[in-house]
């Protein structure tokens, strides 16, 4: 079995340590790449039928049922055939570098955010211990954020170079609406790496299958990380970059056959990004429930292939959500948007920053240590903010996104101005 | 006049977004499961109405004539001008159709070439599938028009206005 020239790099290793050369981590990333972008392309290319499939069974419909047996397996295929063949348009006016650059400026930060997101228990092979993430960076969590801010130049730069007014619109909105939900989603997070005390993902997995998943003590960080995570993918009731009825396509207005197919699959590559970072940062990432033993070893083939079926699974359920929303909500008008962002989510989740670096200084100070004792109390004060958020606040206009009422005065004074104004309509009174 | 903007009073203290929200999912989510109301159309076919008026047909004798003594009603009536008729004698002096074209494009389908005919030889057809590669092939001649086999139009009744 020994192939003469890889053997020096392929030393034999403690199963449960990192590799000990350099080969093996070489060949190790190189396998798991091709492995992630396989899986990864054809789960984006089967989400638009699910979408289709989601969508028309909600409608009482029975959604693609023809290409490739039953239930339309093939659409997805036959859809990227048709992309491949039609006509690729390039109107007169357009940036070229900038028309053909964004597409794949919008297609790729999508893609490349995975690589940083673990997926499985470790696996231990003769050669050492392979780590189920494709670049276990220490800066993991960051380097997401940075990442997921480069996505908007696509549809930005698609909005520009196209030389459409509704494409320009359409970037504009995308920009200002990257903008206002980056910064809650940036700020919800921060609870969760106060808790896990570190940035890499690794840290606030096991973080979690030791006091318990996110999501039961910080149920509020994971709302505002929800929300937010709609809004950068662009998916309904957030797709006013695309607002079909008013902006005919948004910033992909222009663009047809493959590069519009690109935005396609970044829009979806997105969903599953954000998915992904919804389950690891809230729901254990790929840790087993109810058992604690998955996260210490001896690790085994069976628990890597459990948890990247059980991490699978609780990215599909969040895929679903988003699905599942899009056809239950209508979309946001632009000032709802706007004060939804900055009044209320922003406001959120500073002061939640707030209370939970408090409680944790108030429990050090209590002399409790991290443990289920510790998970027990934030879960306990986390389901009494809950309930005040959501039961209490959520009257009127706190958490609607609709603006409030303008008050009487306030109207009269704006009336007043407008009857002034040379662009008043009452010319002849 | 300054632009009067209406503004509905909101009952706050009653309203809610989340809320609202999760009830509106778990309306969507039931539906999921709920049967599916489309019809599979080239396998089954909803059913067309008894007055349903479509492409022309032209009955015919026993002896597989065209039933039409070319009287002229037809094309007269028609309000779209789309039946062409040249009429012809035979040695009994019987009148019979030389030429009769249906321009199926130029039809709007009222039928009133149907209620107009003294034989009932013209019919409007219960059909709705038409596909041909030529403007041209629209144009029914008489053989097409006696060639067709699919059920003809039940025309309004007034004794029996709801077709019973």
């Amino acid at each position: 079995m020994n192939i003469l020239a890889l053997h020096p790099l392929l030393q034999v290793a403690n199963p449960n340590l990192p590799p000990t050369s350099t080969g093996v981590f070489f060949i190790a990333t190189i396998v798991k790449m091709l492995i992630v972008f396989t899986v990864y392309m054809i789960g984006v290319a089967l989400l638009t039928l699910a979408e289709r499939k989601v969508s028309a069974w909600i409608q009482d419909r029975h959604g693609p049922n023809r290409v490739g047996g039953k239930g339309g397996w093939l659409q997805p295929a036959a859809d990227g055939l048709k992309n491949f063949m039609k006509e690729e348009t390039m109107p007169a006016g357009v940036n070229k570098p900038l028309f053909v650059l964004a597409p794949i400026m919008s297609f790729i930060p999508a893609l490349t955010t995975w690589c940083v997101i673990p997926f499985g228990a470790p696996l231990p092979t003769r050669w050492g211990r392979i780590d189920m993430v494709v670049a276990d960076l220490p800066v993991g969590f960051l380097f997401i954020l940075a990442l997921g801010s480069l996505g908007v130049y696509g549809v930005v730069l698609a909005g520009w170079a196209s030389n459409n007014k509704y494409s320009l619109l359409g970037g504009l909105r995308s920009s200002a609406q990257m903008v206002s939900y980056e910064v809650s989603m940036g700020m919800s997070t921060i609870p969760v790496l106060l808790l896990a005390g570190n940035v890499t993902l690794n840290t606030v997995i096991n973080q979690q299958a030791w006091g318990g998943w996110n999501v039961v003590n910080l149920t509020i960080a994971f709302f505002i990380f929800m929300v937010a995570a709609f809004a950068e993918t662009n998916r309904l009731p957030f797709d006013l970059p695309e607002a079909e009825s008013e902006l005919i396509a948004g910033y992909h207005t222009e663009y047809s056959a493959m590069k519009f197919s690109l935005f396609f699959i970044a829009e979806y590559a997105n969903m599953v990004t954000a998915s992904a970072l919804m389950v690891t940062l809230f729901f254990g990432g790929w840790d087993v429930p109810f058992t604690s033993h998955d996260n210490i070893g001896p690790y085994s083939g069976w628990l890597t292939l459990l948890s990247v079926g059980i991490y699978l699974a609780k990215v599909m359920f969040f895929l679903f959500t988003f699905m599942w929303i899009r056809w239950t909500l209508p979309r946001f008008r632009y000032d709802q948007l706007m004060s939804l962002g900055w009044k209320f989510m922003l406001p959120l989740a500073l002061s939640y920053i707030v209370i939970v670096a408090m409680m944790m200084l108030l429990l050090e100070i209590a002399g409790i240590h991290p443990g289920v004792f510790y998970a027990t109390i934030l879960g306990a004060v986390n389901v009494i903010l809950v309930i005040v958020l959501f039961a209490v606040l959520d009257r009127g206009r706190i958490i609607s996104p609709a603006y409030g009422r303008m008050h009487p005065e306030e109207l009269k004074r704006l009336r007043r101005l407008a009857s002034r104004s040379t662009l008043s309509t009452e010319a002849s009174s | 006049m300054a632009i009067k903007v209406k503004i509905v009073e909101r009952p706050v203290d009653e309203v809610s977004y989340i809320r609202s929200t999760m009830k509106g999912m778990a309306l969507t989510f039931k539906h999921i499961f709920k049967e599916k109301v489309t019809t599979q159309y080239p396998e089954e076919k909803a059913p067309i109405s008894p007055r349903w008026r479509g492409t022309h047909r032209m009955l015919t004798t026993e002896t597989g004539k065209a039933k039409c003594v070319a009287c002229g009603l037809c094309p007269t009536v028609c309000p779209a001008n789309c039946i062409k008729l040249v009429p012809g004698e035979d040695e009994q002096g019987n009148r019979y159709p030389l030429v009769f074209e249906i321009d199926e494009f130029r039809c709007i389908f009222c039928g009133y070439c149907q209620e107009v005919c003294p034989e009932e030889a013209i019919h409007v057809g219960r059909h709705y599938e038409n596909s041909e590669y030529s403007r041209a092939g629209f144009v029914y001649d008489l053989e097409r028009l006696t060639s067709q086999t699919h059920p003809v139009c039940e025309m309004w009744d007034p004794e029996d206005p709801k077709g019973e």
